[in-house]
C-alpha cells in the first residue's frame, strides 16, 4: 500500500467533510429558496375574496380560486375513499395470508414498480379507460387516477407495518381461538394503527399536489365542481398550470402564485402535520 | 356454512392481485392504443426526427433524446450531491441531522407544478442573464457545438437543473438508509487501525452498500425519466432535435401533456406509441432498482 503522511490523510477528510456539510446546506438552501419565492409571490395576492370566489374565465381579472380548492378537496376526497379500502386489504394480504411465497413476491415486485411509473402514464391510462369510453372528462376519473397513484403506496406500507407487529401477538390471538379475521382486524391492524395512519396520510397529502394525470382526466373549469360525476372539475394543480403557461396577463400569474401558495401550504402542513402528530403520539405512549 | 375468514382471505388476495393486473393492463392498453402507429411506421417511429401533424408524419426520437439528455444532468449533478448530503446525514448529531433529514423529506414532498412555476418565472431568467453566458463566453465554451445557442433561459440544461433538484431528495433519503444498514463492527474496524472517516466511507460503507446506492440512483433516474410538469415548464417544447443544451426541446413526458388535448387520429396514437416508449423504459429502470434494493436487502437478512 502507498504510505501517506497522516496530515495529508487528515486534511483530505476534513475537506470532504466541510464539502458534505456543504451540500446539504446546498439542498436546504434551494428548498428555502423556493418556498421563500412562493410564499412571497402568493402572500401578495392573498385575501378573503381570493380564497372564497370562484375563478374567472380569461382575461377577467379580480377571481378567486375557491372552485379549485374545492374541487381539489373533492377530487383527493374521491381518490382516498377509492383506494384506501383495497390497498390497505392488498396490504393485509402480503403481511398475514400469504400463502404463495412467489406470487408474493410477484406481487410486492409489481407494487414497487408501480410506485416509479411515471404518473402522465397513469394520466393516458385513465384517459383510455374512463373519459374516451364515457364520453366526458370528470372529477371522478381524476379520482380513479389518483387512485392508481396511491394504491401500491399504500400497500406496501401496510405489509411493512403489519410485519412490525411481533408474531406473539397474532399466536396469543389465535390461542384464544379468535379466527384469522379477526386476529388481523382486530389485533394485529389495531396496533399497527398508528403506522397505518400514517403511511395513508402521507400518501394523500402527496398525491394531492399531483398534476400531470388531472391534465388527462379533470381538465379544467371555472366553475364551483358541481358535475364531479360527469363534467370537468375545477383543481389547484392545473388552474396554476394553465395561469403560469397559458395566460399574457400578468393579473393571471400572479393568481397562479396565490394558488401556489395555497397547494404548498396544504401539502406541506398536511406532510408535516402527519409527522409530528404521530410522532409525538408514538414517544407518548 | 357461512364461511367469513374464507371469504375475508379471499377478498385480501383479490384486491392484492390488483397490483398485478394494473400492470399488466397498462402494457396492453398502451399497446393497444398505439397499434396504429406501429402499423403505419414499424419501429423506425423511434428512430424518426419528423413529428409533423400537417404530413401525418411521426417520429420519436427527439423526445426520447430530449429524455434522455435532461435525465443524465440532473443524475450528474444530483448524485454527487445526494451521496455527500447523505454521508453528512449519517454522521450529523442526531437533532441536527433529524432537522435536516426532514428538511430534504419535505423537499420530496413540494408538489412538481411548484418546481415547475419556480424554474419558469425564477431559474430561467437566471440561467438566461448569467449562466448562460457565463458558460459560454467566461469560461470559452461557446465553441464546443453543445453551448452553442442563443441565451434564452429555456432548454435541456434548466429543465435538467431542475430535475436535479427533484430528485436529490429521493438518491439521498435511499442512500441515507443503505448507509445506516453498514454493521457498526466493520466500521469500528476500521476506525480501530486509524483509518479517517473518509476512508472508512470509502472502502467500507460504500463497498458493502454499493448496490444499494445503485438502487438508489435507478430510483432517482426513474423519477427524472417520468417527471412531467416540471420539465414542461421550462423546457421550451420543441419537437426537433436539440442543436445545444440550451436549446428548446422536448421529453416524452412533456410532449404527452402538451399535445394530448389537441392531438386525435394518428397524432393520438403517436402520443400513445410515445407513452408505450416511456412505460417500457420506467419498467426496466425500475426492474433494475429493485434487483439491486432487493439484493441489499437480502445481505442485511444474512448476517
Amino acid at each position: 500500500m502507498k504510505k501517506r503522511g497522516i496530515f495529508l490523510r487528515k486534511a483530505k477528510d476534513g475537506l470532504i467533510r466541510i464539502f458534505s456539510a456543504m451540500t446539504i446546506l446546498l439542498a436546504i438552501g434551494v428548498m428555502v429558496w423556493i418556498l421563500y419565492t412562493v410564499i412571497c409571490k402568493g402572500a401578495a395576492i392573498m385575501s378573503f375574496g381570493f380564497l372564497t370566489h370562484a375563478s374567472k374565465p380569461f382575461g377577467i381579472a379580480a377571481g378567486g380560486v375557491a372552485n379549485a380548492i374545492l374541487g381539489s378537496l373533492l377530487i383527493t376526497l374521491g381518490a382516498a375513499i377509492i383506494a384506501i379500502p383495497p390497498a390497505v386489504c392488498a396490504g393485509i394480504y402480503l403481511a398475514e395470508f400469504s400463502t404463495y411465497p412467489k406470487l408474493s413476491g410477484v406481487l410486492r415486485f409489481c407494487a414497487n414498480v408501480m410506485m416509479g411509473i411515471p404518473s402522465v402514464l397513469v394520466g393516458l391510462f385513465v384517459y383510455m379507460l374512463m373519459v374516451a369510453t364515457m364520453g366526458h372528462f370528470s372529477g371522478l376519473s381524476a379520482s380513479v387516477a389518483l387512485a392508481i397513484i396511491m394504491f401500491p403506496v399504500i400497500m406496501r406500507t401496510t405489509e411493512d407495518m403489519l410485519l412490525m407487529i411481533p408474531y406473539t401477538l397474532r399466536e396469543s390471538a389465535l390461542a384464544l381461538g379468535m379466527t384469522k379475521t379477526r386476529t388481523t382486524l382486530a389485533v394485529v391492524c389495531r396496533s399497527a394503527k398508528n403506522g397505518l395512519l400514517t403511511g395513508i396520510l402521507l400518501a394523500l397529502s402527496r398525491v394531492s399536489g399531483e398534476t400531470a394525470p388531472l391534465l388527462f382526466t379533470a381538465l379544467f373549469s371555472d366553475s364551483w365542481p358541481t358535475g364531479y360525476f360527469s363534467e370537468p372539475t375545477a383543481n389547484l394543480p392545473v388552474l396554476i398550470t394553465e395561469y403560469a403557461t397559458n395566460s399574457p396577463f400578468e393579473s393571471m400569474q400572479r393568481a397562479g402564485w396565490g394558488a401556489a401558495l395555497v397547494v404548498t401550504i396544504l401539502v406541506l402542513c398536511s406532510n408535516l402535520g402527519v409527522r409530528i402528530f404521530f410522532r409525538e403520539k408514538k414517544s407518548g405512549q | 356454512m357461512f364461511n367469513a375468514d374464507g371469504i375475508f382471505q379471499r377478498v385480501c388476495m383479490v384486491t392484492a392481485m390488483l397490483a398485478g393486473v394494473l400492470m399488466l393492463v397498462f402494457f396492453i392498453q398502451l399497446g393497444i392504443s398505439s397499434q396504429a402507429v406501429w402499423r403505419e411506421f414499424g419501429l423506425g417511429f423511434i428512430f424518426s426526427t419528423d413529428w409533423n401533424p400537417v404530413t401525418n408524419s411521426y417520429g420519436a426520437l427527439p423526445a426520447v433524446v430530449g429524455t434522455l439528455i435532461t435525465t443524465f444532468i440532473a443524475l450528474l449533478l444530483a448524485l454527487p450531491l445526494s451521496f455527500f448530503a447523505a454521508l453528512y446525514l449519517v454522521d450529523a448529531k442526531p437533532c441536527v441531522g433529524e432537522v435536516l433529514g426532514h428538511g430534504i423529506d419535505l423537499l420530496a414532498a413540494i408538489p412538481s407544478v411548484i418546481y415547475g412555476m419556480w424554474g419558469l418565472f425564477v431559474l430561467a431568467p437566471l440561467m438566461q442573464k448569467y449562466v448562460q453566458p457565463f458558460l459560454a463566453e467566461t469560461l470559452c465554451l461557446k465553441s464546443i457545438a453543445w453551448f452553442g445557442d442563443e441565451y434564452n433561459g429555456f432548454g435541456l440544461m434548466t429543465a435538467g437543473l431542475i430535475l436535479a433538484v427533484m430528485i436529490l431528495p429521493y438518491i439521498c433519503a435511499i442512500m441515507r438508509d443503505v448507509f445506516k444498514m453498514t454493521p457498526a463492527m466493520l466500521k469500528e474496524s476500521a476506525y480501530g487501525v486509524g483509518c479517517t472517516k473518509w476512508e472508512t466511507v470509502k472502502d467500507i460503507v460504500l463497498r458493502y452498500g454499493i448496490r444499494g446506492i445503485l438502487g438508489g440512483v435507478f430510483i432517482g433516474l426513474g423519477r427524472a425519466l417520468g417527471e412531467t410538469m416540471a420539465v414542461l415548464f421550462v423546457i421550451g417544447n420543441l419537437m426537433t432535435m436539440p442543436k445545444s443544451l440550451f436549446s428548446g426541446a422536448t421529453t416524452i413526458a412533456s410532449t404527452l401533456a402538451n399535445n394530448f388535448a389537441e392531438a386525435d387520429g394518428m397524432q393520438k396514437s403517436a402520443l400513445f406509441a410515445l407513452g408505450l416508449i416511456l412505460l417500457v423504459m420506467s419498467f426496466g429502470i425500475q426492474a433494475i432498482a429493485q434487483y439491486y434494493l432487493h439484493v441489499t436487502g437480502k445481505r442485511r437478512g444474512e448476517k
